[in-house]
């Protein structure tokens, strides 16, 4: 009976092991490290199996905040890097982490809120909007996670002229998780929350929420793609992960791209420019 | 995974993608409870049956770790096996290996911890007859081991329950990447983070299921065995 046991034990153990091997054999896999938006949206879901079809290559997506992403990145975790916060991107390249970057895509952060609007912010700039919420004190969530979502917030309270370390209150909860638990959270107390589009339209959990503030070119969200520098990691599959950031930035990644829509309506907006940026 | 169906079309439709989660769940998670047994019942019943000083703060430290966050464990194994920590060369980061070994952290001190309390209670009851067999200490464990095997089950079953329930240290080492390390519960994570909250729902049902499931065979194995042994 234990012997048995132990032989289905040694069984379950092997196939395992075999299985793991026989991954490591073919081989022909990129980790990318990406952000929570592009993955809860849906993105990748649609992309990978067009690009898989076409090259054979396994892309497999760890989806982080931007900051950790880059982190996971720096560290030798990931081939390729695929995040939405340009400052830091440069500086990880600048730093020598990353190789070159390359813009991809766009879409455009819009502000979440209540339909009832206690801050009275709707259809306002996005500037007006956030000093109207932090002078009623109406609820706001933050993702407060190093995300480029949350670099991109903090920016626009600087615009804003207002100095969050020192004005915020019980009304800012920074929560610390992905795009889908900030609008969860907001969902649940009938917040304020800035959110990537993509991630907006994808999202099922709506409650009472709905876009009040789109459209002001300050809420612009560019992505950008960079291969990790194989100089520091000499792990880096160079061949594997160049062949996906060429095809991103081909004008059939860039059509893909394009035609990922959710009830018809377009989440990001292909913009590569061949010469990298 | 289409997200407009509900978790009960899925099974019924049959979902390769389902049973691939499913799948991998369940065989990281026994692998998990293999290697913890392995090693945990031994130095369980080898704790039980030695007297040394230190053997107490050892039992309390042993029983402590029983209650390790999983979180915790992720993140400490995650710096190890990264390409920059002192493991990075094994290249496991994020493959159902590096999950393996982290549910085996977690659940070696519950399976160890609990093949101590079951030998150490054994021991008192054989204690006599064994000594005046004048058996040696290896045969004293195997002897002890095999007589306590269904009460260990209870161990194992523990064992198993919390590798297959835990989120935390799976999702940190595994990365949750689709279709190669997201198990059941870094699914139900990943849909609720979508606001798909029905389907992550169904999901954490089908979980439940699987691991009552399991407990009723494990139950049914032991009331066949023991009367076939007697």
């Amino acid at each position: 009976m234990a012997f048995r046991r132990l032989s289905v034990a040694l069984a379950l153990l092997g196939s395992l092991a075999a299985s793991i091997a026989a991954s490591s054999a073919q081989d022909r896999s990129i980790v990318v490290a990406s952000t929570t938006s592009t993955q809860d949206s849906g993105l990748f879901s649609y992309l990978l199996p067009i690009f898989k079809a076409k090259t054979g290559i396994d892309v497999k997506v760890i989806a982080q905040g931007t900051g950790q992403a880059l982190d996971t990145a720096r560290r030798g975790d990931a081939d390729v890097v695929f995040v939405h916060a340009k400052p830091q991107e440069e500086r990880f390249v600048a730093d020598g982490f990353g190789v070159k970057r390359f813009d991809v895509m766009y879409n455009d952060f819009v502000l979440i809120g209540p339909k009832s609007d206690p801050a009275g912010v709707k259809g306002k700039d996005i500037v007006t909007a956030l000093k109207a919420i932090e002078a009623k004190g109406a609820p706001f969530v933050s993702r407060g996670d190093r995300s480029g979502t949350h670099a991109a917030e903090l920016a626009l309270w600087i615009v804003a002229g207002i100095d969050i370390a020192s004005a915020k209150g019980p009304w800012y909860r920074e929560i610390g998780q992905g795009m889908g638990a900030a609008l969860n959270t907001a969902s649940a107390m009938n917040a304020y929350v800035l959110s990537d589009r993509g991630t907006w339209i994808s999202f099922k959990n709506r409650g009472d929420l709905d876009i009040v503030v789109e459209g002001d070119k300050r809420l612009f969200n560019q992505y950008g793609v960079m291969l990790v520098n194989p100089e520091k990691h000499p792990g880096v599959k160079k061949e594997l992960g160049q062949t996906f950031i060429d095809w991103l930035i081909s004008p059939e990644g860039q059509a893909a791209i394009a035609g990922y829509k959710i009830d018809g309506q377009q989440l990001f907006f292909p913009n590569a420019d061949k010469s990298g940026g | 995974m289409p997200d407009h169906l509900s978790a009960l079309q899925l099974i019924l439709a049959g979902d390769p993608a389902l049973f691939a989660i499913v799948r991998l769940s369940l065989g990281v998670s026994l692998a998990a409870v293999a290697l913890a047994a392995a090693i945990g019942m031994p130095i369980g019943a080898l704790l039980a049956l030695t007297r040394f000083p230190g053997r107490p703060a050892l039992v309390v430290l042993l029983n402590a770790m029983m209650g390790l966050p999983p979180v915790v464990v992720g993140l400490a194994l995650y710096l190890l096996l990264s390409r920059s920590g002192p493991l990075g060369a094994f290249g496991i980061l994020f493959t159902p290996a590096a999950m393996v070994v982290a549910q085996t952290v977690l659940i070696l001190p519950i399976i160890a911890a609990l093949t101590r309390q079951t030998i150490e209670d054994l021991w008192a009851e054989y204690r006599d007859e064994l000594n005046a067999m004048n058996v040696g200490p290896i045969g004293r464990m195997t002897t002890l081991l095999w007589d306590a095997r269904f009460s260990l089950l209870t161990a194992l079953l523990a064992g198993f329950g919390r590798a297959a329930a835990e989120v935390g240290a799976v999702m940190i080492v595994g990365g949750n990447i689709d279709g190669f390390t997201r198990t059941m519960t870094t699914t139900v994570a990943l849909e609720t983070s979508k606001g798909n909250l029905p389907l992550a729902m169904g999901l954490g049902a089908i979980l439940i299921v699987l691991v009552l499931a399991i407990n009723a065979a494990a139950w049914g194995t032991r009331v066949w065995s023991q009367r076939l042994t007697g």
